[in-house]
């Protein structure tokens, strides 16, 4: 079937073509259908969904209704919501019906959408393929042996897969924008602070933002009108005016700047990655942009500074997770020392386990100098390197990922191969800016990403860029075969 | 061998906030467990951190208090260790930039001088949940109410030299913090607590010795007890030969003794960083100053006062300006009858005892303010002599009157107390003595002449048994013109 | 930058973890492997460079002292592995 839009939705749902009800359960039965085969859901929540959408065909009626009013969408199961399972991917949490809504949550539901359930994710969000999740690993749409990628797996490939048209994620170092690119869709990461992190379970806190992904950017730009905003219980939010995102998406690109960073496109890069990049700046050329190439020198410390500040973040953030308040508890525990031992080591997994691990490692004494300062410091080099860059260019673009989506299993017991793949988005991540994941081509059949960033707070401009791109190719409306 | 005492001290000081330092719930003592705790107090998955207001006001107040070096930039870190009173696995703190840099106190020895003790620091922090080991079994329930309670942890320089500098130390932070109102200095309801660090070393010896931290001290009395207890069981050790191990201590009051908590091997690796929940606390002179301008007078400054302006001794100055609602209620008093002295005396004497007897505070005295100088007024203006002053006081402790100034009015005549200062009236009570008191009349005529004075006392009793309240002077007089005569 | 099997079990207690004996290997291999790759940060110079904890540099927000929270302790506990009277219960802490 071709590609559904949440812009078509609200389109019929305002005419009358369809209610919120008759669309809810029509994206139900899809889930029933198809999910099976992708477990890009761990709580569907058929009744709840059903109330909502009778209430938003009740709103419509009334003539209150709000764009969003009654358009299905999914949560990420690392969004707290209140009176529903919210697991996180892991045993630890396979109980934990959280007492409270996330912002983003309580933004959607004031909106008036409707939400289908909860879906699945790498671990913790600790993951690039979706394959650590208690609930069992996520497949690709396009290629069920192939992973959907990570940590938001569950919303790339529901999406993909058109089980909803539109789902919320959340990106620590490339968790949104990599599953988009490997499952075909559109994938935004806004800048650090300009949505709440409020109710959304931390996996490193100076690195994790929410965003959403789609199929398309106009698309991407009516879910962040919804949940983007100054939130008081968030003290990284950022007291900011949010402009209408969709307002400057038909503006044209001429004398638009991109920045092409020579490290992005070295010798190592695929050649057909870099062709599929290649040609999709050409078309921004054919737009009006110009183009030209720029440099972000401290690229060679991304990894290594991402990889040692999460896990310092991490380490600490999963504290909490020890069987005394919420979530999993150990069988009869001898004394509080084996109460948490045992309760951590079988609530979590390996992944999360390696990673507080180096976390407590790095922070240890004897070692914060050696690894967290200096990976401070070098995020402080990272950052700089795009300020500069941004002196010259309105955007940057690049690869979002080295490869198109890797098979299941081919690097889930290799942390550092995995950690490699990450190397195009981890960056933003450290400099808190903005970044895209559009569909710009395919290879053997695999979606391929075209990477945006933006300056700070330019989420507009870069939705603008994305649109455009999406006026002249068709790349976002493909949709796996079967499907 | 000659031993040196040192010790540091380190003050958990509750800030007298509503809500705790990162949510909105509320901090009174005593509700039931965990109904003051919500989803941030909890550690729950998701939630968030936002430092509360009040709590860096009241910490800059503190510093300018005690003369320190406010920091414009402070940062909250993680400290990183499991206890199931701390519901994150951290507590949020401030260790590489704390609010308050290096200040410093004056603390009042025995014998009247002053000794200046300098702080090192004092960071913002929170406090821990309660765990209550009696009542659940073989289990331990743990109530989180306490839990994101702010805290200003106080780090003395290591410069006090006994239990009894300790204890007064600790006396002044509580005078200090009370005064300032950012304290309600309940230390039995825990509102402060300490660590104390204790070493020894060889008279002379410049280097320290190792030492060790008695945990959560939580009484003046316990302070200088514990620290005694430690002080013999180091030397103890020390004068046998042995070695101190470097370890956290515990204090029985029950045994007077101190035992072994845990050892420096058995310390964690806290794994501190900076909080990526919150960002760097930036405060600027405009700020600082506006917190400058809300510090009350502070007990130094009062008790300087007190000695120079009012003429007070050292030690009544040094009592009076101690305790905020004292030092207030005695400058009621004084200032109303415009009499510090006669006020000190009062406030000293009477109604100190008072407070002892009856275990009460200030607050809660019978006698306010107003009524005392209202009955010290009517001793300067002669209508009551000092003990019929006196049994006013104690009928309103009694609850004979009532909260106003009026009753005592009512209590003096009542109670016949209105000093009779009438030459007249006092020498025919005077006569009416000396006529039914023959035998101490012959004694005191047997009296050599330079003794008589001395006799006399007799007689006064006499008259004042006859009629309360007479005046003491005019009966001296009546009384040596009376017996000259025979 | 290898770690030997006790660091694997010391900084797993650090964290209250345990690794099974089994898997103290693949443990060992991974968390050295990890390490070997962050060791390219060691090698370069960064005196004089500011830490960036958190890419917004602004300053910490300050909440007004008012009680927001109301009493949810039977919502919360009901999620609780194990309450009594109102308190979380683990098993007997003793100091």
């Amino acid at each position: 079937m071709s590609n559904i839009t949440i812009a078509e939705i609200s389109k019929n749902l305002a005419s009358g073509k369809y209610s919120s009800v008759e669309i809810t359960q029509d994206f139900l039965q899809r889930i029933k259908q198809n999910d099976k085969a992708i477990n890009s859901f761990i709580t569907v929540t058929e009744e709840q969904a059903l109330a909502q959408a009778k209430a938003a065909d009740e709103q419509r009626q009334n003539g209150n209704a709000s764009v969003l009013t009654g358009v299905p969408i999914a949560h990420k199961d690392n969004y707290c919501t209140d009176g529903v399972l919210t697991s996180c991917g892991s045993k630890m949490l396979s109980n934990f019906v959280a007492p409270y809504n996330a912002t983003v949550v309580e933004k959607f539901n004031e909106a008036g959408t409707v939400s289908l359930g909860k879906l699945n994710m790498d671990e913790f969000a600790m993951g690039s393929s979706s394959e650590s999740s208690f609930y069992g690993a996520v497949s690709n749409p396009w290629d069920s042996n192939r992973v959907a990628g990570g940590s938001s797996g569950g919303s790339a490939a529901a999406v993909a897969a058109n089980l909803i048209p539109g789902a919320t994620a959340s990106d620590t170092g490339g968790s949104i924008r990599q599953p988009a690119a490997f499952c075909g869709l559109t994938g935004i990461k806004p800048t650090y602070g300009r949505v709440s992190r409020w109710g959304i379970v931390a996996y490193a806190s100076s690195l994790d933002q929410a965003g959403v992904i789609t199929h398309t950017a106009e698309d991407a730009a009516l879910m962040l009108n919804v949940m983007s905003g100054f939130d008081e219980k968030d003290s990284t939010s950022m007291q900011l005016e949010v402009p209408d995102f969709t307002a400057d998406l038909n503006n044209g690109l001429a004398g638009l700047t991109i920045g092409l960073p020579k490290e992005y496109f070295s010798a190592d890069l695929d050649p057909a990655m870099q062709q599929a990049v290649s040609d999709a700046v050409k078309e921004y050329e054919k737009l009006g942009a110009k183009v030209k190439e720029i440099s972000l020198p401290h690229s060679h410390l991304v990894i290594p500074s991402y990889y040692l500040i999460s896990a310092a973040e991490c380490s600490a953030n999963m504290s909490r997770m020890d069987g005394v308040r919420f979530g999993y508890r150990c069988d009869n525990p001898t004394d509080i020392h084996d109460l948490y031992v045992r309760s951590r080591s079988e609530g979590l997994g390996s992944e999360v386990k390696r990673r507080i691990m180096i976390g407590a490692y790095a922070l240890s004494a004897g070692y914060y100098d050696a690894y967290y300062k200096k990976a401070q410091q070098a995020r402080r080099l990272i950052k700089n390197d795009f300020v500069n860059a941004f002196k010259e260019v309105d955007i940057i673009a690049g690869p979002v990922t080295p490869t198109t989506a890797f098979n299941k299993n081919e690097k889930n017991h290799d942390p550092v191969a995995m950690a490699l793949g990450d190397v195009f988005t981890v960056a933003l991540n450290l400099a808190g800016l903005p970044g895209m994941s559009i569909n710009c081509g395919q290879i053997n059949n695999l979606p391929v990403g075209l990477q945006l960033i933006g300056n700070y707070f330019e989420e507009a401009r870069l939705l603008n860029a994305a649109h455009q791109f999406q006026q002249v190719t068709d790349w976002h409306l493909k949709s796996p075969a079967g499907l | 061998m000659q031993w040196e005492v040192v010790i540091g001290l380190e003050i958990h000081v509750q800030l007298a906030t509503k809500t705790k330092i990162f949510s909105g719930s509320s901090t009174a003592y005593g509700a039931d467990a965990n109904t003051q705790a919500d989803v941030v107090d909890l550690g729950m998955p998701g939630v968030l951190p936002v430092f509360n207001k009040e709590a860096l006001q009241m910490a800059v107040k503190f510093g300018l208090a005690i003369d320190a070096e406010i920091h414009h930039k402070s940062v909250f870190d993680r400290k990183n260790y499991f206890y199931p009173d701390s519901p994150k696995g951290y507590q949020t703190t401030q260790l590489y930039y704390p609010t308050v840099g290096m200040g410093h106190i004056e603390i009042e020895l025995e014998d009247g001088s002053t000794k200046r003790i300098n702080v090192t620091r004092a960071h913002l922090e929170e406090d821990a949940g309660k765990s209550v080991h009696e009542g659940f079994g073989s289990s331990s329930g743990i109530d989180l109410n306490r839990a994101g309670t702010p805290l200003i942890e106080i780090v003395s320089e290591p410069e006090l030299r006994s239990a009894k500098e300790a204890a007064a130390y600790f006396r002044k932070m509580h005078s200090i913090v009370t005064y300032l109102g950012i304290c309600d200095g309940d230390l039995s309801q825990g509102s402060m607590r300490c660590d104390c660090n204790v070493s020894l070393r060889p008279k002379g010896q410049e280097e320290f010795g190792t030492r060790a931290e008695i945990k959560n001290v939580n009484s003046f009395r316990n302070v200088e007890r514990a620290i005694d207890a430690e002080i013999e069981r180091q030397m103890d050790i020390l004068e046998d030969g042995g070695t101190i191990v470097q370890e956290t201590r515990l204090y029985d009051a029950d045994k007077n003794e101190t035992r072994s908590m845990r050892s420096k091997e058995e310390e964690n690796d806290y794994r501190y960083f900076p909080c990526p929940d919150l960002l760097p606390v930036l405060i600027d002179e405009d700020y600082i100053e506006a917190v400058r301008q809300t510090l009350p007078e502070l007990p130094d400054a009062k008790r300087q006062r007190y000695i120079s302006e009012q003429g007070l001794s050292a030690i009544d100055a040094g009592v009076l300006s101690a305790n905020r609602s004292l030092a207030d209620y005695f400058e009621t008093v004084a200032e109303t009858i415009n009499d510090y002295k006669l006020a000190a005396n009062w406030v000293q004497g009477d109604v100190s005892a008072a407070l002892n007897r009856l275990e009460v505070s200030i607050e809660e005295l019978a006698v306010s303010a107003e009524q005392l100088a209202y009955i010290l007024k009517l001793i300067k203006d002669n209508t009551l002599n000092n003990g019929g002053a006196k049994e006013v006081f104690n009928a309103l402790l009694e609850g004979k009157g009532d909260d106003t100034v009026a009753c005592i009015d009512t209590l003096v005549d009542q109670l016949g107390l209105k000093q009779v200062s009438d030459t007249g009236a006092i020498e025919a009570i005077v006569d009416e003595v000396l006529a039914n008191n023959t035998k101490l009349v012959e004694s005191y005529l047997a009296t050599p002449e330079d003794k008589r004075a001395k006799a006399i006392g007799p007689f006064i009793g006499q008259v004042r048994k006859a009629a309360k309240g007479v005046n003491p002077q005019v009966v001296m007089e009546v009384l040596k013109k009376k017996l000259s005569e025979l | 930058m290898a770690l030997d099997p006790k660091q694997v079990h010391d900084i797993a207690e650090l964290v209250r973890l345990q690794i099974e004996d089994d898997q103290v290997q693949e443990y060992q291999e991974n968390l050295s492997n990890i390490l070997e790759m962050v060791n390219q940060l060691t090698s370069f110079e960064t005196d004089n460079i500011e830490p960036l904890a958190n890419p917004i540099e602004i300053a910490q927000r300050l909440r007004a002292d008012e009680v927001t929270a109301v009493n949810k302790r039977d919502l919360f506990q009901s999620i609780a592995p194990q309450t009594e009277q109102g308190y979380y219960l683990v098993p007997r802490v003793v100091e």
